[in-house]
């Protein structure tokens, strides 16, 4: 195991080339160095192509950018931060040229750093408590970093990357494959666990692949986090859905010892209005899968694509700017976010709506969906908006939208993708005797993610019941750990 | 494993593949589906398990090709490998011992999953009768299968070429009126469950059919499968693929189905 006092003395603020890097610069000069700007493909490039849209840091912007972290002596960036990822501790090896040591650094608390540098709600997590924001200045820029260090580690591969754990002989089963199920296996084989991942579809990755399209999460990222897996002794099984392939009772029989189940959120919400179920309307999840994980479109694949012109996406989530922007590149002319609060309500990162924006899509705030009308032959053709305003706030503290008396109008579409939640998957829990659920139909765990069968533990969106890929990977962690715990202690 | 075993056709477009899946096998019960991939740019397509062996660790599927995806399973000889095979999915059929007669009736393809059903309704001790249809004879597949588990089988050709000359409603109502039914069990094309389902309301007899709507996952979490149920969203893979027959909305189902046509 890792001897923290040594990493601390070594990598810890008070050491010496930390207290140089300090004293290097005043804090005057470093705060007047501007944010680094993410370098981007062009918008009218990238809605013909499928590439990532952002490009990642120089190593010259990557340096300059870590200069302006203040190393402050209470970071509160490792406060905002999920799962307290050593946020200075980091950055200061970005500065100094160590980025291997940056890499170890994130590794000892996220398993997936290049995923979370990506998909990470920065602005409301560490880069919302960054000092910088007192300053009225824009924060450091800690996401494009962490990504930085991932990406570069992961392109320059050293031969010291080895994974000589030792066995002790117990193995552990987990269901789904996504961030949750891949950090938990991850821990788990370094703390010599034999570990067997069991996944549904044909391909490993859960929301990573199925979900999150390539422009944003190109799949070489994952890959490379599965192979670094793979080789660690992490065995996968695609095709394998716990519950129904094999029972618990089979799982306790191939002998395994614990089970972590990480089996994501599942079914997709609709909104219960008229037409709903005409051609051409689709669940985001649907959309998002035909596309990213079966290839809909592309040469040599046989899924079909839902294609349309006219193409709203109700929601104002993450999963709603995937859809849209996704649709903009499958050919829309036009493409809606059709969402019933305001724009400063949506719960879709700035970034992405900023994205979205750039790429020709149109935001129509303020409207709800109340009918959707069809051709002759069943498909959608236009729908029903209802207009909003905002009135009183409601339990959440957001002001809840009303319907404006009279305001409805017809908007023609032939492509509706509906963005507005997910319900858990009730596979499992309907599929193992004795688990105990909440009234939402999630999981009930808990404060060591177990459940109510002592060797069942469970995290991520099963849990969790619709959260983030940071979130699942640190219940991922903390499973782990748990799990670890109890049956090294029952050995 | 996914190991074709072997082929055979009982027509030109309709195939049968016993294919090596020990682990389905063991786990499969009647009213069970996989979802299988050709191919690795292949659909994911639904199949509901005709039987299974679970000594030899196998399954039949029976594939009509109607598509490029199914045209690709069916081209598969013995030896070749279907890339993906998940299963068994969706909830396995309420199998009892019924106050009455079971009907279990099937159009074409839809032999296929009524076999285990039929089986497994004789094993439990009710008197079953099978109504199998099919347009011509040459397309009845199944049926010294179907007569091993059936205390009486009723054939039905559009034709006459075999059995009587009729649908497959005919038969079933004869069933009906002449002796208690307790419960009909339908399966084929949608517009043949709808008019068995319309057919056993007029008689007030419960009627189960298995739905084989469009998916993609297959675990509930696309959606593609849903229909009306009772005025309710009701998931296919999840909450099927059987449901109450008096209460599926037929009529939306078979537009649903031409989706990507």
């Amino acid at each position: 195991m890792i001897d923290t006092n040594m990493e601390e003395q070594n990598t810890g603020r008070a050491a010496e080339w930390r207290e140089e890097l300090r004293a290097a610069m005043p804090a005057k000069e470093r705060t007047a160095i501007p944010r680094a700007k993410m370098p981007q493909l062009d918008p009218e490039f990238r809605i013909h192509s499928n590439e990532e849209v952002n490009q990642g840091l120089s190593a010259e912007q990557a340096v300059l950018e870590a200069t302006r972290c203040l190393d402050c002596p209470t970071p509160t960036c490792v406060e905002g931060c999920p799962v307290n990822i050593d946020i200075p501790g980091f950055i200061k090896n970005i500065q100094r040229g160590d980025v291997a040591e940056a890499a170890s650094v994130l590794a000892r608390t996220s398993a997936l750093p290049a995923v979370c540098g990506r998909v990470c709600p920065q602005e409301r997590q560490c880069e919302s408590r960054c000092i910088y924001n007192k300053m009225k200045k824009e924060p450091v820029a800690i996401g494009y970093l962490e990504r930085y260090a991932a990406d570069t580690v992961r392109e320059n591969p050293t031969e010291s990357t080895q994974y000589a754990i030792k066995s002790n002989g117990i193995k552990v089963a987990v269901v789904g494959s996504g961030p949750a199920g891949l950090s938990f296996a991850g821990d788990m084989s370094a703390r010599g666990f034999e570990v067997h991942i069991f996944e549904a579809l044909h391909e490993i990755g859960g929301v990573l692949k199925y979900g999150i399209p390539e422009f944003r999460l190109p799949n070489s990222v994952v890959d490379a986090e599965l192979e670094n897996l793979a080789k660690r002794g992490v065995i996968f099984h695609t095709d394998t859905v716990v519950g129904k392939t094999y029972s618990y009772d089979d799982i306790l029989s191939m002998g395994f010892a614990g089970l972590f189940v990480a089996s994501g959120a599942g079914l997709p919400r609709f909104m219960g209005i008229p037409g709903e179920n005409l051609i051409g309307v689709m669940s985001s999840n649907e959309y998002l899968t035909r596309i990213n994980l079966m290839g809909a479109g592309k040469p040599g694949h046989d899924t079909p694509a839902p294609l349309g012109k006219r193409v709203a996406v109700i929601g104002g989530g993450n999963t709603a700017m995937d859809s849209v922007r996704t649709s903009r590149r499958m050919g829309a002319e036009k493409s809606m976010i059709i969402y019933r609060r305001g724009e400063a309500e949506m719960p879709a990162r700035v970034e992405e709506v900023h994205h979205a924006k750039e790429e020709g899509v149109e935001f129509m705030t303020l409207c709800n969906p109340v009918e959707y009308k069809g051709d002759e032959k069943g498909h959608v053709k236009s729908m029903l908006v209802q207009r909003m305003e905002l009135g009183e706030p409601d339990a959440s503290g957001r002001r809840s939208p009303v319907p404006i008396p009279g305001a409805i109008d017809e908007i023609p579409v032939d492509l509706v993708i509906v963005s507005v939640g997910v319900s858990p998957n009730p596979l499992i829990p309907s599929s193992i005797d004795g688990l105990d659920v909440t009234s939402k139909g999630t999981l009930a765990v808990n404060d060591k993610l177990q459940t109510s069968i002592p060797v069942i533990f469970a995290g991520g969106d099963i849990v969790r019941g619709g959260a983030t890929v940071i979130l699942a990977m640190g219940d991922g962690r903390k499973a782990a750990a748990s799990m670890a715990d109890k049956l090294l202690a029952d050995a | 494993m996914n190991r074709i075993l072997e082929k055979s056709f009982f027509s030109e477009k309709v195939v049968k593949l016993i294919v090596e899946a020990p682990a389905v096998a063991k786990a499969r019960k009647p009213g069970h589906f996989v979802i299988v991939r050709a191919d690795a740019g292949g659909e994911r397509i639904p199949l509901t398990i005709a039987s299974a062996d679970t000594e030899k660790g196998t399954i039949m599927l029976v594939v009509q090709a109607v598509g490029e995806s199914t045209r690709k399973i069916c081209a598969l000889e013995p030896g070749e490998y279907l890339t993906d095979l998940v299963g068994p999915l969706g909830r396995a059929t309420d199998i009892g011992r019924r106050d009455g007669t079971v009907v279990c009736c099937a159009g074409g393809v839809g032999i296929a999953p009524l076999l285990p059903i039929v089986e497994a309704m004789k094993k439990a001790g009710n008197r079953v009768v099978s109504v199998i249809a099919a347009r011509t004879a040459d397309l009845l597949i199944l049926e010294d299968e179907i007569r091993r588990w059936s205390d009486e089988v009723i054939i039905m050709t559009d034709d006459g070429s075999a059995g009587r000359k009729g649908l497959v409603t005919a038969g079933v109502e004869d069933v009906i009126l002449r002796e208690n039914v307790a419960e009909v069990v339908a399966i084929g094309p949608a517009v043949m469950m709808k008019f068995v389902a319309l057919l056993t309301k007029k008689y007030n007899v419960p009627t189960i059919c298995s739905l084989n709507t469009i998916m993609v996952d297959g675990t509930g979490m696309c959606g593609a499968c849903r229909v009306n149920v009772g005025g309710k969203m009701r998931f296919v893979c999840v909450d099927g693929p059987e449901f109450d027959a008096h209460q599926v909305d037929f009529d939306e189902m078979i537009m649903r189905m031409r989706a990507y046509d």
